[in-house]
């Protein structure tokens, strides 16, 4: 979001900075990252609940979601930790719910970003490159996939994989590679004239050496940047697939927990909500600022356009 | 290129996508759905009921058959009946769709309209701290879940203030308007932020082109550059983006429309999703994605009529 002043001025020539040793791209931009602070508070969230997760996941934390710890309805408190959130219906520390739900909601994310970048990267890679039929095919494949309303892609395919985890996954995997494969077309179509990539062919690279070798490293940080704002579109996604009846069942995740807080807020019961909307709220703003930190760090052109 | 030929060209490329969009939707719903007709009538049901049942929803015919018939639905517009109401589905469509435009219409036009106007105004003030402060609500406002707003309106402006009715629906001008006020606000919350961050940027990008620095060197003042000059211009790419959205209009929220009980379509959609009735949903998939590739191609046409210089490409 803020650009940075600093590293503007350090273009210009410099006695000491002429002596310097150059740094790569990638150590440049971390460092551009770490200048700014809100960026950097966004990374440390993502480390934070990429930590929780994979805790929940082996049942180190969270795993008590399933236990009666007091009263139905009880209200948030400091009697212990599992009671600072309250309990829900059955007694159940709502606070153990919302940790699973990162378990849930990073899964989600990640798988789906994990099934979307590889289809998304090939697909705008080679199209780009190639250029003619497999363009023109590949151009009408996204357009295709673009046309169909998102919401309903996603339901139709969840309604195949029967619900649950993995097929929100798939469902969302599935549908969300059109954005990355339309930025890295037109990236590669714009490296491929230059002069490396010339040198390479006058060498004799084949064209898989090209493109995999040569233009795709030149071209990763747009994936970087998507796969950010992708993690968060994906959990944003699982609940309201959760709400729909098609994400996952018999374990608690935020869409689930919002879901039953619609009968509870009518009898006062807000914690259900309060929760696992500010579960939700820190991880989504955490990634979206990283990602336009990125964008900012990595690719000032992109800015802005998602 | 001509324009008459570009418009041409860029018609025809309709007919590819639409029998792009027909082949997933006939595989999503025909090829990889398991066989609809036990879950139908019971697992108990007898063989000839099933097979009358299957005759009756057209999949006892080869598949290539059954593609056709999607294709034609998306031409016609004929959908056959629902398999749960028994309705027809181009009259449910034409019931829902007036009442989630009731809504939807008015918001996306006020949503719309206060965008530009705040993205002018952060526009005006870029780089200082009322820039960023926007920009950071925007996105603050972007990272809640729409479930979160809908439910929190609903329970604190609906039911504890009762400054709104809780839910239902009413038809006819004047009759709605009670029921659609709180809809109409959550609309405004929820497009908001989205609407801000995109038109801000396009600003931006329009505020540094060379343009606008001969007008200020002219000695124009600043709102004026921005409002004769900046907005004009950066019309072009907003009109394209508005226009896109109309066919999600029709569609309605559909978290909204089941939280409110509005009848429209989106409220239809959910319904059919809980209740599996395939013929509903395969439908209003047809329906909107083919609204969808029409005012594509409408917003493409209006970009090059507007802006000449996209022909050359």
């Amino acid at each position: 979001m803020s650009t940075n002043v600093e590293s503007q001025s350090s273009a210009l020539p410099n006695d000491e900075k002429l002596y310097e040793k150059s740094k790569s791209l990638w150590q440049d931009a971390f460092e551009r990252l770490l200048k700014d602070k809100m960026a950097t508070a966004s990374l440390v969230m993502v480390v934070l609940y990429a930590i929780l997760a994979t805790l929940s996941g082996f049942e180190i934390l969270g795993g008590d979601w399933a236990v009666e710890i007091g009263g139905s309805y009880e209200a948030p408190s400091f009697k212990s930790i599992n009671h600072l959130f309250g309990t829900d219906i059955f007694g159940r520390s709502v606070l153990q719910k919302c940790i699973h739900g990162i378990y849930i909601a990073m899964t989600v994310g990640f798988f789906a970003a994990m099934i979307s970048i590889p289809i998304g990267l090939t697909l705008g890679a080679i199209a780009g490159y190639f250029g003619g039929r497999v363009d023109e095919f590949i151009v009408w494949l996204y357009t295709t996939f673009s046309s169909i309303p998102w919401i309903m892609l996603v339901t139709a395919i969840a309604f195949v994989g029967g619900g649950g985890l993995k097929s929100v996954c798939l469902s969302l995997g599935l549908t969300s590679w059109v954005g990355l494969c339309r930025l890295i077309r037109a990236e590669v179509i714009r490296h491929k004239e230059r002069e490396y990539v010339q040198a390479a062919n006058a060498v004799g690279a084949s064209h898989f050496r090209m493109l995999f070798l040569h233009i795709i490293p030149n071209v990763l940080h747009v994936v970087i940047i998507t796969f950010s704002l992708q993690f968060q579109t994906a959990i944003k996604a699982e609940v309201i697939l959760s709400y729909l009846g098609l994400g996952v069942s018999g374990e608690p995740s935020w869409g689930i927990m919002i879901n039953e807080a619609k009968l509870e807020l009518s009898r006062g019961v807000y914690w259900q909500l309060a929760g696992a909307t500010l579960f939700m709220f820190l991880i989504v703003l955490s990634f979206n600022l990283l990602g336009d930190a990125l964008r900012d760090a990595l690719d000032p052109k992109l800015k802005g356009k998602d | 290129m001509n324009i008459w030929v570009y418009i041409l060209r860029r018609t025809l490329y309709v007919i590819p996508i639409l029998f792009g969009v027909t082949f997933i939707v006939f595989l999503l719903f025909n090829v990889l759905n398991d066989d609809p007709t036990y879950q139908l009538l019971g697992k108990h049901a007898s063989e000839e009921r099933a097979m009358e049942l299957r005759k009756e929803l057209g999949l006892d015919k080869p598949l290539y058959m059954q593609y056709l018939d999607v294709v034609k639905s998306a031409v016609t517009f004929d959908f056959g009946r629902s398999w749960k109401s028994k309705q027809l589905i181009t009259e449910m469509i034409r019931e829902g769709a007036p009442v989630s435009l009731s809504f939807t219409l008015p918001g996306f036009f006020i949503s719309t309209v206060l965008g530009i106007l705040i993205s002018l105004l952060v526009a005006y003030y870029r780089g200082t701290y009322i820039d960023k402060f926007v920009v950071f609500v925007c996105i603050c406002g972007m990272s809640i879940s729409s479930l979160a707003y809908i439910l929190f309106c609903q329970w604190y402006f609906a039911y504890e203030l009762g400054l709104f009715e809780i839910s239902g629906y009413e038809y006819g001008f004047p009759d709605f308007l009670p029921y659609v006020s709180l809809p109409i606000i959550i609309w405004l919350i929820l497009s908001l932020g989205p609407d801000v961050r995109f038109f801000r940027t396009i600003m931006l990008d329009e505020i540094y082109q060379d343009y606008v620095r001969t007008a200020r060197a002219k000695g124009l003042s600043e709102p004026y550059v921005l409002l004769k000059h900046v907005l004009k211009n950066a019309l072009i790419p907003i009109i394209t983006y508005v226009v896109i959205q109309i066919p999600f209009l029709l569609l309605g929220a559909l978290l909204i429309e089941t939280f409110f009980s509005i009848p429209g379509l989106g409220g239809i959609l959910v319904k059919a999703i809980y209740d599996q009735d395939f013929p509903v949903v395969k439908a209003m998939t047809v329906f909107i994605s083919v609204g969808y590739i029409i005012f594509n191609l409408l917003s493409d046409i209006l970009y090059t009529v507007v802006d000449p210089r996209v022909r050359l490409k």
